[in-house]
């Protein structure tokens, strides 16, 4: 079956493609849209990955809440496009190059090393064991603590969004 | 079924690579904001794929944890962005060049 | 022969997408024509009285004159989002529906495929939050991108809004999935079968009365109708969000709006009503005639209407309808079909009284004020519910507790 393979690629190019637009494009609401096209196209994969729930909770998370408050405060600030200015010219010609020359060995290394070539069973496959249920008993029985902890984070998140936004006398 | 991991890895390295150029070159604040939540998505990519890899859920509960900490980093994050807005009267981030106005 | 036997599941997917789509299209232009008469008939005017017998080729006209006016982009607009975020809101309202089973899964197509249901989730309920909670971007971008001073008011408005409401919204479901212990939709239905003292309805609204309040408010605020249509306020913000849209692109977006109200009225349905549950014990064998004996009472009350009070070429098409009603109605009345029509009516009745408390709230309802709407979501909703939510928790895990002790 090419199905999975397909999905995969139109998934990855739509996945990077909007990565790129986000580089490229000058207004921020666009940036944030193709983020949100990155976002979507990576729960599509977590999908193909049998991951259901982390993909539903990618887009609720991310893309319906995380991404909305991006636009809503780009909408809020309405500051129009962004300025351009000159990077340095060692960064041009010498970093931009290093860099994929990097990505590319990394990217090598990855594809040759031995976890890179288990197959990633998936969807349709006998192991489709990462049920909402054996997700949910892992997080509240091994990773209680993990939990409780990451929700005083958010507590401490929103004493700190309230004291920053609050008018200063 | 037939795709490997290292397929997903390639790509969730791109993303982070595409992440690590958008955070170097974009000067809007918001704009850098995001391509940190690029970045983070790259990594979940990787979470999962792994966790896919060897079976377990160690993995998948790890993005979670990633996901929470992104959203709370964003209402903090925006929060600052606001208040930069409001003092500086500008996104760019080479005009936050002082610690105090 | 191959190509249908290897892709049966492809070729019944299609079949009822299209059907689907076709039954959702219809019934979004007649709720157009069902809230004009009833908010007419709370105002005690006619309503729509002159495109066909009771307005009832209204909606057809009114597709129409869309389809024909001048479809006008503003020239200081964002073209590309300006053309994206219609097709946004309602591709999204649209794909919601898909998930939504408005029969028993019991009916099957040869291949073993249910009927009623287009696509069969495991976590049904988590997938239709995940779809609508990206709808906000329709409204919001199509704020954003008119670049005009009231569309933006309108476009920051609901943002904020629904996200606020959205809290509320999913919190309030929470108390339902803890009994029910699943997210698929067909297991939450199928949770609430049976009968307290043999004939009342073991529906989730009686142990979560005060969780579907907050879901009921927060769902009219979720789709942006009165009271809480303060991104389309017309007395403050012209018409909102879409105030520069024209044409079909408008059209869009009121049919978002009339589907994610469907949609809404449907969640409301399977997870507080039983679904497509019959209310009454499977021993009462006259339920089975209901379905056919309403369409031949309405086809009876339409026949006569037609020859007594209608003149010209409305006496034809209301003695259409009544022909029509009272065939589908023989044909429901026959033993063999009952059983196949019983589960989509009974859905379909629940939905009805759902979408008729929505218009009776916006034909009597005044707006809230801005602040009014934040600190009622905030400061009154999200606590009752999350009380509603932990109250839930307790009574369910005390039993629990009693015997570890």
């Amino acid at each position: 079956m090419m199905g999975p393979l397909i999905v995969f690629f139109a998934c990855a190019v739509l996945a990077v493609a909007g990565a790129i637009l986000l580089i490229l494009a000058r207004e921020p609401i666009h940036s944030a849209l193709s983020l949100i096209l990155v976002m979507v196209a990576l729960a599509i994969l977590y999908l193909l990955l049998g991951a259901e729930f982390i993909s539903a909770v990618q887009i609720i998370v991310y893309a319906g809440a995380v991404m909305v408050l991006f636009v809503f405060v780009i909408m809020l600030l309405n500051f129009g496009v962004e300025e351009r200015t000159d990077f340095s010219k060692l960064a041009k010609y010498v970093g931009v190059p290093l860099g994929f020359f990097l990505l590319i060995e990394v990217a090598r290394w990855l594809y040759e090393s031995r976890i890179g070539s288990v197959v990633a069973s998936g969807a349709g496959t006998v192991t489709v064991a990462a049920s909402t249920r054996d997700l949910s008993a892992e997080l509240f029985r091994q990773y209680l603590f993990n939990f409780e902890a990451t929700s005083i984070l958010i507590l401490v998140a929103i004493l700190g969004a309230l004291v920053l936004a609050r008018k200063s006398q | 079924m037939i795709i490997p991991v290292s397929y997903y890895l390639v790509l969730s390295g791109i993303l982070f690579g595409l992440g690590v150029v958008a955070f170097i070159f974009k000067r809007n604040v918001i704009a850098v904001f995001m391509s940190i939540e690029l970045m983070l998505n790259a990594v979940n990519l990787a979470f999962v794929a792994f966790s896919r890899a060897h079976q377990q859920l160690d993995g998948m509960v790890f993005v979670f944890f990633v996901i929470v900490v992104a959203a709370a980093e964003a209402a903090v994050g925006l929060a600052i962005v606001i208040m930069m807005a409001q003092n500086r009267e500008s996104l760019n981030v080479e005009r936050v060049n002082l610690l105090k106005l | 022969m191959g190509f249908i036997s290897q892709h049966s599941v492809l070729v019944a997917s299609v079949i009822k997408i299209a059907v689907l789509l076709f039954i959702v299209m219809t019934a979004l232009a007649y709720l157009t024509w069902f809230e004009r008469k009833v908010v007419a008939r709370i105002q005690s005017r006619w309503g729509p009285y002159y495109v066909g017998a009771h307005g009832l080729l209204q909606p057809l006209a009114d597709g129409l004159k869309f389809l024909f006016k001048e479809d006008f982009t503003p020239p200081a607009s964002d073209k590309l989002v300006y053309f994206l975020a219609p097709f946004l809101a309602l591709t999204l309202a649209l794909t919601a529906i898909a998930l939504i089973p408005f029969g028993p899964p019991t009916v099957h197509f040869l291949n073993g495929q249910q009927v009623f249901l287009v696509s069969n989730i495991d976590i049904g309920l988590i997938f239709l939050f995940a779809i609508t909670s990206m709808g906000v971007y329709g409204v919001a971008l199509a704020g954003w991108s008119s670049n005009s001073k009231y569309p933006l008011l309108g476009g920051l408005r609901s943002s904020a809004q629904m996200i606020s409401y959205e809290v509320s919204l999913t919190i309030s479901v929470v108390g339902v999935l803890l009994l029910a212990g699943t997210l698929n939709f067909n297991g939450i239905i199928e949770g609430q079968s049976g009968y307290w003292l043999g004939f009342f309805p073991r529906w989730h609204f009686v142990p979560q009365i005060v969780g579907f309040a907050c879901y009921l408010t927060a769902a009219i605020a979720e789709t942006n109708r009165v009271p809480f249509d303060l991104p389309e306020a017309e007395t403050e913000l012209v018409a909102g969000f879409h105030t520069e849209y024209s044409s079909f692109k408008f059209a869009m977006f009121f049919m978002a709006e009339y589907a994610n109200m469907i949609t809404v009225s449907c969640l409301a349905t399977i997870l507080f009503f039983g679904g497509w549950l019959s209310p009454f014990p499977a021993s009462w064998h006259w339920q089975l005639y209901l379905p056919g004996a309403g369409l031949v009472a309405l086809g009876i009350y339409c026949a006569i209407d037609s020859a007594t009070r209608m003149r010209g070429i409305a006496r034809l098409q209301l003695g259409v309808v009544a022909v029509l009603a009272l065939g589908l109605g023989a044909l429901c009345l026959m033993p063999w079909a009952a059983p196949y029509v019983q589960g989509p009516f009974w859905f379909t009745l629940k939905v009805l009284v759902f979408l008729f408390f929505y218009v009776w709230v916006r034909g009597t309802l005044p707006r809230f004020r801005y602040d009014q709407l934040m600190s009622f979501g905030w400061k009154l909703l999200l606590p009752v519910s999350l009380a509603n939510l932990v109250i839930t928790a307790l009574v369910l895990v005390f039993p629990a507790f009693t015997r570890h002790a």
